[in-house]
């Protein structure tokens, strides 16, 4: 556990560093976390949550962290313009570790829409985080207690009562060093009574050197808000990506998440939904294509606290070469939660011998009037289908794209976006044909 | 008039087990040739090996097709010269919409033949006009191919897709298993819509029933791997009324 100590001793000895350009509330949080973390560790192997993702390796490289504040020179604008087409969105960067502020933001939003750096508001406007901030990832593991101990700044977005944000916004994360670097970085998303919203979250973390971030987002939906968020990772193959997301979901909210996996070294995304109040639905769904010695690990978790939710669970992924999935999910229907409707679906494709899948689904239920069910398989691509195509005179490689394709669009279609369905319909088509490494208009990618 | 496609003394097995045991049959274009054999006599194999299916393996024999070598092609290369098989149990392939796959499987044909891709406008154009040939319904496009498809709208799907292939060489392999009379007339039609004086029909079938309606000019008996009588329609007419076992005793 070398690291983890090492870990500990760059907080002790850089303590007043972190604090000092921090706002109260993120430091106040931050010294009960570094006690969890210093307690917990990292997860290690024999942990049965992270039994088939080795955390503690991740962090034997020797990362630099930023923890000086030490302005980036990189102007995400100058080389960054990812656009949706036909999706009017409005842009947000995190470079590195810190919310990038630029003037095209400027645009008018709705009044009582606040959406900014975590830490600039958590300043400025402290009682209005102070409800959030930490509240959800305060119970959890250890990950998330070491990005609270180190994390600096990060995106918030926060919508008052009865607001609809049509426009779409859309995050985009970027790392850039010439070295091997950390980036611990942090979202909180609160949206009041009827509030509503569309998020896009770019991974674009690219960077020629080793890179790992930590990101924790936060998610609190009050009575009746609805949040579609769609997060898309395309980084690169020595990425580590460490995400939860943990959401809290009040009486008649809607939650819509899609979380695709493209372009990646090693990621564990982790969500944590919390179903409080009646009649809530979500709908979370991911699509993972994994080639060389890619690994991604979706584990997620859908507590029924109350009745009449609904939750509907989708994950799908195409493993190529000697690639790795690992898919654990728990559907909880706590006591109290009758009448719940709950779904869980795993698929998966292994499309070389050494490509591996750990599924996990489970399903645990303490209430007796429940409709649930769930299933995961893990096959082959059907050889009697890419037959069915060649004697229609598709050469097999394309037969094989067409299978994939049509075996990712399930995942994709439930974007309820159409220009992001869209988009993402394009690049999974590239990125089976081999063609997708980068956007074409970012100029930061050397791939 | 040359041969269409000349099979002579084909041999083959699946699983190291022989079941296809010196077949010879020549077609010239234009003909229409019924197969009939009881359950186990190497009907289906007969087709797989004709497309290509990599299951079978041919151990002896050979095959002319157009005065081409048909073995050595892969099965893509055998659908672009024109061979098309009418599969006895469509494939449901999920995601895949008839659409999206029918464009790429005209598109690789037309890329075979050096002809550029057909436009967007050409290609759905074709799609109706085809489609009203065998009564499909247009919503049946946009579904994934095959999928929650009924037993007659598979069928009906794969003359379908013969008609947007243009094929020289069809075989029929029982399409009229699972068909009721009437989805059986509207799938016979769209095959004899579809006759042309130079294309060839091979039709695989356990009953009479299916050649009252696509009308073969030469009738052949399968048995045990071997084609075993071959005479005019009228023979059809014969083992309906007989059975197979008189064709069983004069060949063992």
């Amino acid at each position: 556990m070398n690291n983890v100590q090492e870990y500990i001793d760059i907080y002790d000895r850089n303590k007043e560093l972190i604090k000092e350009p921090c706002a109260q509330l993120l430091n106040v949080a931050r010294e009960k976390a570094y006690i969890k973390f210093k307690a917990l560790g990292f997860p290690a192997k024999n942990d049965e949550l992270y039994r088939n993702s080795d955390i503690v390796k991740q962090f034997d490289v020797d990362y630099g962290m930023n923890l000086g504040r030490i302005q980036t020179v990189v102007n995400p604008n100058d080389v960054f313009t990812c656009d949706v087409p036909n999706l009017n969105t409005r842009q947000e960067f995190i470079v590195n570790d810190s919310y990038y502020k630029t003037d095209k933001q400027n645009k008018t939003l709705p009044e009582g829409v606040v959406v900014g750096s975590l830490n600039e508001i958590a300043q400025s406007n402290s009682e209005l985080l102070a409800p959030y901030y930490n509240s959800l990832a305060e119970s959890g593991d250890s990950i998330a207690q070491f990005n609270t101990t180190f994390v600096q700044d990060g995106l918030v977005l926060y919508i008052h009562k009865g607001i609809e944000v049509k426009e779409t916004i859309q995050l985009v994360t970027i790392l850039n060093a010439n070295i091997d670097i950390m980036s611990n970085r942090r979202i909180l998303i609160i949206l009041e009574e009827n509030a509503s919203a569309n998020l896009l979250l770019c991974d674009h973390s690219s960077n020629e050197h080793k890179s790992l971030s930590t990101q924790i987002t936060e998610i609190f939906l009050a009575k009746g808000a609805k949040l579609n968020l769609c997060e898309v990772e395309e980084t690169s193959y020595s990425n580590t990506r460490l995400a939860q997301l943990f959401v809290n979901q009040q009486e008649c909210s809607v939650f819509n998440h899609n979380n695709i996996t493209l372009t990646n070294g090693f990621t564990r995304n982790g969500v944590y939904v919390m179903l409080e109040g009646k009649a809530a639905e979500t709908d979370i769904s991911g699509l993972v294509i994994n080639d060389r010695k890619q690994h991604t690990d979706n584990h997620t978790l859908v507590d029924h606290k109350v009745g009449h939710c609904t939750s509907n669970e989708l994950y799908k992924y195409i493993l190529d070469e000697e690639s790795t999935g690992v898919f654990s999910g728990k559907m909880l229907i706590r006591p109290d939660a009758q009448q719940t409707n709950s779904q869980q679906t795993n698929r998966n494709l292994c499309l070389t011998k050494c490509a591996r899948m750990y599924a996990q689904p489970q399903l645990e239920i303490y209430a007796d009037d429940v409709k649930c069910s769930h299933g995961s398989t893990v096959g082959q691509l059907d050889e009697n289908a890419l037959f069915y195509m060649q004697q229609r005179g598709i050469p097999i490689d394309e037969a094989r794209h067409l299978l994939m394709y049509g075996f990712a669009g399930e995942v994709i279609e439930r974007i309820p976006i159409e220009a992001i369905r869209d988009r993402l319909h394009m690049l999974v088509e590239k990125r089976f044909r081999g063609e997708l490494n980068r956007c074409k208009g970012c100029s930061l990618c050397k791939q | 008039m040359e041969n269409l496609i000349e099979i002579k003394n084909l041999h083959a097995t699946i699983d190291g087990k022989e079941i296809l045991k010196g077949i010879n049959l020549t077609v010239r274009p234009g003909e229409v040739h019924a197969i009939m054999g009881p359950n186990g006599s190497g009907k289906s194999t007969l087709s797989n090996v004709l497309v290509g299916h990599p299951a079978y393996t041919v151990t002896e024999g050979e095959i002319i097709y157009k005065g081409k070598d048909l073995l050595a092609l892969s099965p893509e290369d055998r659908s672009h010269e024109g061979i098309f098989l009418s599969f006895q149990y469509p494939v449901e392939i999920a995601g895949v919409s008839m659409t999206n796959f029918m464009r790429a499987a005209i598109n690789a044909k037309r890329e075979y033949l050096k002809q550029e891709p057909m436009s967007a406008g050409d290609f759905l154009k074709l799609m109706r006009e085809k489609r009203s040939l065998v009564n499909l319904d247009s919503k049946l496009a946009n579904r994934s191919v095959n999928e929650g498809f009924s037993g007659g709208e598979k069928k009906r799907n794969e003359i379908f897709q013969m008609a947007m292939l243009e094929p020289t060489l069809s075989i029929l392999d029982e399409t009229d298993s699972g068909l009721d009379i009437d989805a059986l007339r509207i799938v016979a039609e769209g095959v004899n819509k579809l006759k042309r004086d130079d294309t060839s029909t091979l039709v695989i079938t356990h009953y009479q029933r299916l050649l009252d309606y696509i009308k073969p000019d030469i009738v052949h008996v399968l048995y045990n791997g071997r084609i075993v009588k071959t005479a005019g329609p009228e023979l059809a007419l014969e083992l309906e009324e007989r059975g197979y076992d008189w064709i069983k005793n004069e060949s063992n």
